[in-house]
């Protein structure tokens, strides 16, 4: 029996209602006349505060407040890669149909479309056993995709009584009729409902071993991310985390990537959706929008949806998981939600701790980074599948010790800090190499060690331990001038520059560099390690430091990333052989001179 | 609203705190219901329903609360929330802030009514923007490429040119290849009455008048107005845009001003604060005004949005500037040191950004509506100018001795991009190619080497050979 009650208060997002005793924490309700969708988020005597996901503008006391027994649901079924949802996954393309070109509130519409045939093919049979997660069967829902209908999370044990041929279904049709053991019946279709707050289950977590591959030569070689991993971006504004989120949505070698704009500029996601169907993922040869699901909750879009839609994308997430894929998950920007649980605990005037945002806010995020994971399935075929979460987070004033960021950087493994002086050099990604770390450069070494090379790890370490002098280094130019050190010291800032320019700067919309693969990263950064090497070397052998700034070799290294497409990679192996050969005639010369 | 209000009857007021009343015995006022307010001399004032319930209304004053009595003032709900009328009658007109004519005409005739607060574009409707504005002024068409549809602000600080800057873009504006001149409209938030008629003033000079709407809200006006200046301006923007398919330039200033009259409310509703004592929701609200900018697809019009704050005491990490940087697509930062050496437009790009910029080339040099090298050569003068910028400071501890050949060329060209690339009159219009023109004098300082972030096709082009030699 659904509860009835009535509005007594309005503030903002904020309803309270009375009459609402039976109702039940997290209860969605339909709030007015208009059916405005809200949440109950506490429950005193029998007054119930719900909070609104639309705007509560012309609301009156008085108006009706039904509950509906239902806690926040998604609809999970065929249909939802290349949709752009809002927070409560409602398809904007349909409420753009119904509404027009703003949005109004009270508007209904079907997360994914119920009148769609999908041509089903079925992977269970008559007397099978099946449980929750079980695989039932397929339908292809892009050329990338193939969606494996699943048996709910909560299907018991149960014995199939009746399957359908495979053919052409709508997703409410009854595919599987199967009975447990107390003799009830289930009937599944090519969809089924799960509430946002409750992460789905699985059998067993596993180690992140394999690196989620970004294209980005600082993320993957420097700070490497793993599938199933978490991660973090902090950045001020103007830092390029919005490019370099773009970024790895593209180019992660993932099965299915959502995009989640919370609170942040609508124009951004359209960009989005512009630019998405017309690039080609480097993987499968297909466009990127054919594996990517957006959830646009952009900054004027209603306070409430905001919350919501970090749970509406990360419980869509774990969908495609279930079926064995691999998921990355973009959450831009994970302050605006904070701000959105700020702004709801204020109005429930609950006792602020840091800076105005509720106590719960460290728990909250920890929650949802849990929800991060590489994992053995539930039901058969045995299967994993992964979910990397990797959040923006904008802190005020670009002040990394703001609650939200210094509670992130306690529950994420990756923390690739953005750094405004690099910025304003224009040098992008501007991923700070000192701040920045990675908590999965040991696991994933097999992995490179296997498919790259063998020395990765080493090249790597020398690579990064050039940046790591040059940063103390540093110290001492600030205070006497480059010209103060020796030349093997002069030598590392010069290989430092090097590497900055040729290898951890980016350049997003350059066809070429926009995406790197893991080889020619391997063989770049090798390259500029033995320039250093070798540069060493003949410098100790009495070459002229200047003799080896003024080498032809330089300036085609640094523009290797832009003129040696990823499959050439003999290009960079003839680069590297020139540069061997430059050297011999530099220090030939010098030998020559001395005899 | 056109829902059934609660008619004509008046309510009694039982409390008056700041700017906020509090009237009892009302049953069922809606949440942001427009309130009339008569005090016992039979003024009238407008306010707006921000809290409701229990028996009583928490309604905020425009026009402040100053002379208000609890005894013999009443409150009518008008049952609707607060509209504008709009038509094409507007423009060319003055009004307040809450938009009622000031310039002695009669109220414009309405051909519709729209809720000054607007609804936000379904990101799925919107068009991304594409066209570059030629702004005629070389750093913003250079390094900050502005995008018609964009909402790109301007950080400023006491003292300097931004109302300069933003009149002579509102003057010079065009999109290369298409006549046709923007509307621009104008609110003041809070500002003095020489800089709102400095605008006035420009305007009618340049005739762009005639297309123009202003919205006053000046100093010595209502503070708690302002909060609703912007809305009313955006909102007849959002009508001569994607109802008589106009584009539109609006410009706002001075958004601090309308964030202190946000955070006045705020505190006399006893909210929990957030940073500097400012409302929790600033973000949200600000974004609710700047996310008004845009284009929709199968619309004509478009609204670029130029808001002026001014940082206080040059702080960039203020509240204010801070998540005004979030939410816009870039900014154009005043810098005090180039002010102090008398170069203008003072814009310190280093801290200046159109986010814009990147994608909207790419998409238009495909087109070949662009210089190919627009970008890149944007990019290197960024670089080269950051790095004449480090090798300054460290000039000024080690001396010039104490650097090498190459750093000497970027401290010259540091100097050379400050005084020929940056530097401009106010009156002077450059266009793309006069831009372009002159950022390659200013490179061409540096050795051909130093380059990287320019293809090798474009420096054979354009690199003037022998000026970095001597």
């Amino acid at each position: 029996m659904p509860v009835k009650g009535k509005i007594e208060w309005i503030s903002g997002p904020a309803v309270k209602a009375s009459g609402m005793a039976a109702s039940k924490m997290y209860e969605v309700t339909q709030v007015g006349e208009e059916k405005l969708v809200g949440e109950v988020i506490k429950l005193t005597g029998d007054i119930a505060f719900v909070q609104v996901y639309e705007s509560t503008s012309g609301l009156r006391p008085g108006e009706p407040v039904l509950g509906t027994g239902q806690p926040l649901s998604t609809t999970l079924g065929p249909g939802m890669i290349g949709t752009i949802y809002d927070g409560l996954q409602r398809p904007l393309d349909v409420i753009a149909q119904k509404a027009g070109a703003f949005i109004t509130r009270g508007v209904t519409a079907n997360s994914i479309p119920f009148d769609k045939e999908w041509e089903f093919v079925p992977a269970v049979k008559k007397g099978d056993e099946i449980e929750g997660g079980t695989i039932l069967g397929s339908v292809q829902e892009t050329p990338l995709i193939d969606h494996k209908i699943l048996a709910p999370p909560t299907t018991p044990k149960s014995k199939v009584k009746e399957a359908v041929k495979g053919g052409k279904y709508k997703v409410d049709e009854v595919v599987v009729t199967a009975e447990d053991k107390s003799g009830k019946k289930q009937e599944l279709m090519l969809y089924h409902r799960w509430p946002v707050r409750t992460p789905r289950p699985i059998r067993e977590r596993l180690d992140p071993e394999i690196p989620l591959l970004t294209g980005q030569r600082v993320l993957d070689s420097f700070f490497p991310m793993s599938k199933g991993g978490t991660g973090s971006i902090p950045g001020a504004f103007g830092t390029g985390k919005t490019v370099t989120l773009h970024s790895v949505a593209k180019w992660a070698d993932a099965k299915v990537v959502f995009h989640i704009g919370c609170g942040e500029r609508g124009n951004e996601m359209t960009e989005v959706l512009v630019e998405f169907p017309e690039l080609i993922d480097p993987q499968s040869g297909r466009p990127l929008m054919e594996r990517t699901i957006l959830i646009a909750n952009v900054s004027n879009m209603p306070v409430a949806a905001r919350e919501a839609s970090i749970y509406t994308g990360v419980t869509m997430a774990e969908y495609y998981r279930d079926m064995g894929y691999d998921t990355v998950l973009v959450a831009d920007s994970t302050s605006r939600w904070a701000e959105a649980l700020r702004e709801i605990s204020g109005r429930l005037e609950e006792m602020p701790a840091e800076e105005g945002y509720p106590s719960y806010l460290a728990s909250r995020l920890a929650e949802f980074y849990e929800r991060a994971g590489r994992a053995d399935l539930l039901g058969t075929p045995s299967r994993t599948g992964s979910i990397t979460l990797i959040g923006a987070v904008s802190p005020a004033g670009g002040d990394f010790t703001e609650p939200v960021t210094s509670q992130t950087i306690r529950f994420v493994k990756n923390f690739w800090a953005l750094d405004a002086r690099l910025a304003y050099s224009r040098h992008y990604p501007s991923i700070n190499w000192m701040s920045s770390y990675s908590g999965y450069i040991e696991s994933v070494s097999k992995w490179w060690g296997e498919r790259v090379d063998k020395d990765w790890l080493q090249v790597r370490a020398d690579a990064y331990g050039i940046l790591q002098r040059e940063d103390a280094l540093k110290e001492i130019v600030r205070l006497l001038g480059p010209e103060a050190l020796p030349d093997e010291e002069k030598l590392i800032l010069d290989v430092a520059r090097m590497i900055q320019i040729g290898f951890l700067q980016q350049n997003a919309y350059d066809d070429t560099d926009a995406y790197c693969s893991p080889q020619k990263q391997f063989t770049m950064m090798k390259m500029f390690v033995q320039f250093h090497q070798e540069a060493l070397k003949a410098l100790r052998n009495g070459t002229p430091l200047a003799r080896i700034r003024g080498m032809q070799i330089i300036a085609p290294m640094l523009r290797a990333k832009f003129a040696i497409k990823s499959e050439d990679l003999d290009k960079l192996e003839a680069l590297s052989k020139q540069m061997f050969d430059e050297f011999s005639s530099v220090s030939g010369v010098q030998e020559a001179k001395v005899a | 609203m056109s829902r059934s209000s609660s008619g004509l009857e008046y309510n009694k007021v039982a409390e008056i705190r700041g700017p906020l009343l509090v009237v009892d015995g009302v049953d069922r006022a809606a949440f942001d219901e427009l309130v009339e307010i008569e005090d016992n001399t039979g003024n009238r004032r407008l306010a707006r329903v921000l809290e409701t319930g229990f028996g009583k209304a928490v309604v905020q004053v425009f026009e402040g609360t100053s002379g208000l009595s609890v005894s013999g003032t009443k409150a009518r709900f008008l049952g609707k929330t607060m509209e504008l009328p709009v038509s094409d009658g507007l423009l060319g007109r003055v009004f307040d802030g809450l938009g009622r004519p000031q310039d002695g005409l009669p109220d414009p005739v309405a051909k519709s009514f729209l809720d000054v607060n607007g609804a936000p574009i379904n990101p799925e409707r919107r068009e991304y923007p594409t066209d570059l504005i030629q702004t005629g002024v070389s750093v913003i068409d250079g390094m900050l490429t502005l995008v018609r549809g964009q909402k790109l602000p301007i950080f400023s600080g006491a003292g300097m040119p931004h109302n300069m800057l933003a009149a002579q873009i509102a003057r010079q504006a065009t999109v290369v290849g298409e006549g046709e001149e923007f509307a621009v409209v104008f609110a003041a938030v809070g500002v003095s009455h020489s800089e709102a008629s400095f605008f006035q003033r420009t305007l009618a000079e340049s005739g762009a008048i005639r297309r123009s709407i202003l919205y006053l809200n000046l100093a010595d006006d209502p503070a708690i107005e302002r909060i609703i200046t912007p809305r009313v301006a955006l909102t007849a923007a959002e009508y001569l845009a994607f109802e008589l398919g106009m584009h539109v330039l609006v410009i706002i200033t001075d958004i601090t001003n309308y964030a202190e009259a946000l955070r006045e409310i705020s505190a006399a509703r006893e909210e929990v604060p957030g940073r500097k004592g400012f409302p929790g929701y600033l973000y949200t609200d600000l974004a609710t005004n700047y996310e008004r900018a845009g284009r929709i697809k199968g619309k004509k019009g478009s609204i670029t949005q130029m808001p002026i704050l001014s940082m206080p005491s040059d702080d960039v990490t203020h509240p204010i500037p801070d998540l005004t940087g979030y939410i816009t697509e870039g900014q154009v930062f005043l810098g005090r040191e180039l002010f102090r050496k008398g170069i203008y437009p003072p814009v310190y790009v280093l801290s200046s950004l159109s986010r814009l910029m990147g994608p909207a080339l790419g998409y238009v040099i495909k087109q070949g509506k662009a210089r190919p090298d627009h970008h890149q050569v944007g990019n290197q003068l960024y670089n080269a100018y950051a790095r004449a910028v480090e090798l300054r400071a460290l000039a000024e501890i080690v001396g010039k001795s104490g650097l090498t050949g190459s750093d000497l060329r970027y401290l010259q060209f540091g100097d050379e991009f400050e005084q020929k690339f940056l530097n401009q009159g106010y009156d002077e219009n450059r266009t793309f190619e006069d831009t372009h023109r002159i950022a390659w004098e200013v490179l061409s300082v540096l050795p051909e080497s130093e380059l990287t972030n320019i293809k090798e096709e474009f420096i054979k082009q354009h690199y003037i050979k022998g000026k970095s030699a001597g």
